[in-house]
């Protein structure tokens, strides 16, 4: 048996496949570095994309928050920078506001948050982790990442042209979308090229995690990183397909002024040429629920591999095995499968029948039930454990306690009675920005401190990225955290201008406040891209399995390269098999076969427990 | 035995890459269809009288041969994929060839449907149909429309896939003829919802 074994492992080193470091193949430099097939070096394309775009959502709202503290004074440095039709002497004119504010949320959601979690965390986690050389069809996933360029540009692209951006927030709700000329239909035809990109990428992860397992990787053997991101590959394939028809019959509506969203009676003419007007017959209300449709999923998809992720470190930092392993998993399917059914709390206030509305209160409250469970979950892999405080292992906390404050606030606005006093307040912004930043992105920011030595071949500052986390999750809180006390104070999202309202006017001075805090707040990160260059030059050479860690991506070489693994995978057992009490060493790699006193022993110790382990 | 052979080069599920991708990929399809046919249902009641009058301005008897079309290079889109796995070379050229041809009829027909709609009159007057016309010609347009660029999609690998076989190195993966053939038939099923949703969806008169 053994020898037949070694037999196909020679045949196959001889593919055309790169194993491991030693032997490269000469490829060219833009074969190698930019239009490469390697997932690894997609993901960290991925991860340099991500993390600018970053910076410029950030801008934009610093932008924004500048001009909400202080509605009537020039931007400092920007303001003279900026042309004459959209500031005026430096103050930004509200109309480049709802345009600064529609880009920050689209940047964010569609070329931040998304492509990083799936595109960077997923392209890198998913091979490495099932044991294998590379992604099902590996051209295709270098397709789904340089699709994201032109995307990127169209979605952006208002802001070379006179009439500027779209300006219609990130949901698009028409009929403002429908009617908005030239800036508004680029970002329509960018956001459709994004999701077309991003299905892409998610059929090739379902099928390279249905086909592509290490010999032994068994659906229940696999890390919860790979489960988060199966399914959130499903909730991409099932959803986005329906945000890009509802794009499409929006682009229609801009460029062709069909009236799929246009109500009969609403005149309005073209941005464009001023002379058409639309026929109407189509109902605005349609749009929201396809757009809803999909953004709710979109929602799981952009904090589900951060769960993943958050799940693999607190295992591996805290010694211990994930509690309640299948749980999670269940819980991950149910939170997806749920996703699709609660679309309409996002319509509580948009005309929704009473009726309908109490079925979505309720299938949105069962959501709690599998968060809870998750979060429970983590507390107990935390409880007892022999915990490092890494600053993988702190942004996984922080998403932990984040993803709390920001679960516990959701609850509030699913219900439908307190949702129409909160709707279209600072309370939402508060709670989808500790879902978002406070967990999503904490999630993102601990896969990068823990993956970085594979990923880079370098171990990273601790403390340079404890300095980062200290300083993020502080500035975080003081910007996010009294949004919900002005939120319940009534004060109105997306608003220019608060100091004309004014019941608004008391809340000035918390504005002002969450303005500095958010300018704080951006500039921590240059703490992480510090961190990433410093580390790069001078970073210790990582060894292959930093962390002890378990997973079969500690089994690549201390820098892969192009095939991944050096020796061929066989996987012996689950990913969390850390601090048994019949083994010396604290973890269990998933690669290593059992000796045989290693499985007398186990035998033994299942013996003696019998009955008291489940 | 069985534990010894080293299958982690092959796929887990049996099926190969490629397929299990279009599958997964046919499932999104679907939904981008059913989000245009919510779409529709929704619209067409609101809006009864203009989706029944309108939809009698429709070329149902050029729809009924474009049907005919579309199933006809179904069925040789099949054969040309036994053909190939028979490694039977003349005839997965013919069929292929055949299948191309069918595409191209379709979209013939089309074209002459949507210069019918651009150049239409009414009164002797120019009045061409256009998705801004109402809300049932912006269905027309957009799910047909949507509809024709799976077509010419599907046609590119179809046409490569001929000419390559061809050539000197000839064309045998018959596994990636099959996959095609997968998007094939679900753009030919498309059709088969979208032909009665917009030709034939009216009360006889």
């Amino acid at each position: 048996m053994e020898a037949i074994a070694v037999e196909h492992s020679t045949a196959h080193s001889h593919d055309a496949h790169d194993h491991g470091h030693g032997h490269h193949h000469a490829q060219s430099f833009i074969r190698k570095y930019i239009f490469s097939n390697d997932h690894k070096v997609i993901a960290k394309q991925f991860m340099v994309t991500t993390i600018f775009f970053l910076f410029v959502g950030g801008l934009a709202a610093l932008l924004v928050r500048w001009k909400i503290a202080y509605p009537d004074q020039a931007v400092p440095i920007l303001g003279s920078l900026l042309p004459n039709t959209w500031v005026s002497d430096g103050v930004i004119e509200p109309g480049f506001y709802s345009q600064l504010l529609t880009m920050h949320g689209a940047v964010m959601l569609f070329l931040v948050i998304i492509p990083m979690v799936n595109g960077m965390i997923g392209n890198f986690a998913i091979p490495l982790m099932i044991g294998t050389d590379d992604m099902a069809l590996p051209t295709l996933n270098m397709f789904s990442f340089w699709l994201n360029i032109p995307a990127a540009m169209l979605l952006m692209g208002g802001f070379v042209i006179e009439s500027g951006m779209a300006q219609a927030g990130w949901t698009a709700y028409p009929p403002l979308s429908a009617i908005q000329g030239l800036g508004q239909t680029m970002w329509i035809a960018g956001l459709f090229l994004v999701g077309f990109a991003s299905i892409m990428g998610a059929i090739n992860y379902v099928t390279t995690i249905l086909n592509k397992r290490a010999k032994g990787m068994t659906l229940f053997r696999m890390p919860m990183t790979i489960w988060a991101l199966f399914v959130t590959a499903v909730l991409i394939t099932l959803g986005t397909p329906v945000l890009a028809a509802a794009l499409a019959m929006l682009f229609f509506d801009n460029f062709f002024h069909s009236s799929f969203f246009i109500p009969y009676g609403m005149l309005a003419s073209s941005a464009l040429d001023g002379s058409r007007n639309w026929t109407g017959g189509g109902q605005p209300l349609l749009f929201q629920h396809l757009f809803w449709f999909y953004s709710h999923p979109a929602v799981y998809i952009m904090i589900l591999p951060s769960m993943g992720v958050v799940s693999d470190v607190i295992a591996t930092f805290s010694r211990k095995p994930i509690y309640g392993y299948k749980a999670m998993i269940f819980a991950l399917m149910a939170i997806g499968f749920l996703g699709f059914i609660v679309w309409g709390h996002h319509m509580f206030q948009s005309g929704m029948s009473p009726l309908l509305g109490t079925t979505f209160v309720l299938s949105t409250i069962v959501i709690a039930v599998p968060s809870a469970i998750k979060v429970f979950n983590w507390l107990g892999t935390l409880w007892g454990g022999s915990i490092r405080y890494t600053s993988a292992m702190l942004c996984a906390l922080a998403f932990v306690s984040m993803f709390i404050i920001g679960g516990l606030s959701g609850i509030f606005m699913a219900s439908a009675a307190v949702d129409i006093f909160i709707h279209d307040t600072y309370f939402i912004v508060a709670h989808f920005h500790y879902v978002l930043f406070g967990a999503s992105l904490f999630g993102v920011f601990a896969s990068i401190y823990y993956w970085f030595p594979k990923m880079f071949g370098k171990m990273m500052s601790e403390t340079w990225g404890r300095r980062h986390f200290f300083w993020s999750f502080v500035f975080f809180n003081l910007t996010f955290f009294p949004m919900h006390i002005i939120g319940l104070g009534g004060h109105m999202r997306r608003i220019a201008d608060p100091t004309v309202y004014d019941f608004l006017k008391p809340f000035q001075p918390m504005n002002e406040f969450i303005t500095w805090a958010a300018i704080a707040l951006g500039f921590s990160q240059f703490f992480l891209v510090f961190n990433i260059f410093w580390s790069l030059k001078y970073g210790k050479p990582a060894p292959r399995n930093p962390w002890n860690a378990n997973s079969l991506e500690w089994a690549a070489p201390e820098h892969p390269g192009h095939g991944n693994f050096d020796t061929d995978i066989t996987v012996y057992r689950g990913p969390y098999e850390f601090s048994q009490e019949y083994r010396e060493q604290d973890y269990w790699e998933q690669w290593v076969p059992p000796t045989e006193e290693e499985k007398k022993a186990e035998a033994a110790y299942f013996e003696a427990h019998k009955g008291e382990l489940h | 035995m069985s534990l010894a052979l080293d299958l982690s080069h092959e796929p887990r599920t049996g099926i190969p890459h490629g397929k299990l991708v279009m599958w997964a990929f046919l499932a999104s399809e679907i939904m981008f269809f059913s989000g245009f046919f919510g779409a529709f249902i929704v619209l067409r009641q609101s809006n009864i009288d203009i989706f029944t009058h309108s939809s009698h301005e429709l070329n149902w008897k050029l729809a009924m041969l474009n049907t005919f079309f579309l199933i006809g290079s179904s069925f040789t889109m099949a054969l040309s994929i036994m053909n190939l796995e028979k490694k039977d070379k003349g005839k997965f050229q013919l069929f292929m060839g055949l299948t191309i041809l069918c595409a191209c009829g379709f979209l013939v027909v089309k074209y002459f449907e949507y210069s019918a709609k651009f150049g239409h009159m009414e009164n002797g007057h120019p009045h061409p149909i256009l998705p801004s016309t109402n809300i049932f010609f912006a269905f027309y347009f957009l799910m047909t429309g949507f509809h024709a660029m799976h077509v010419i999609g599907g046609m590119i690998p179809m046409g490569w896939m001929f000419f390559r076989s061809f050539t000197k190195k000839g064309y045998h993966n018959a596994t990636r003829v099959e996959v095609l053939g997968l998007y094939w038939h679900f753009v030919d099923l498309v059709w088969i919802f979208l032909f009665p949703a917009l030709y034939l969806l009216f009360p006889t008169m």
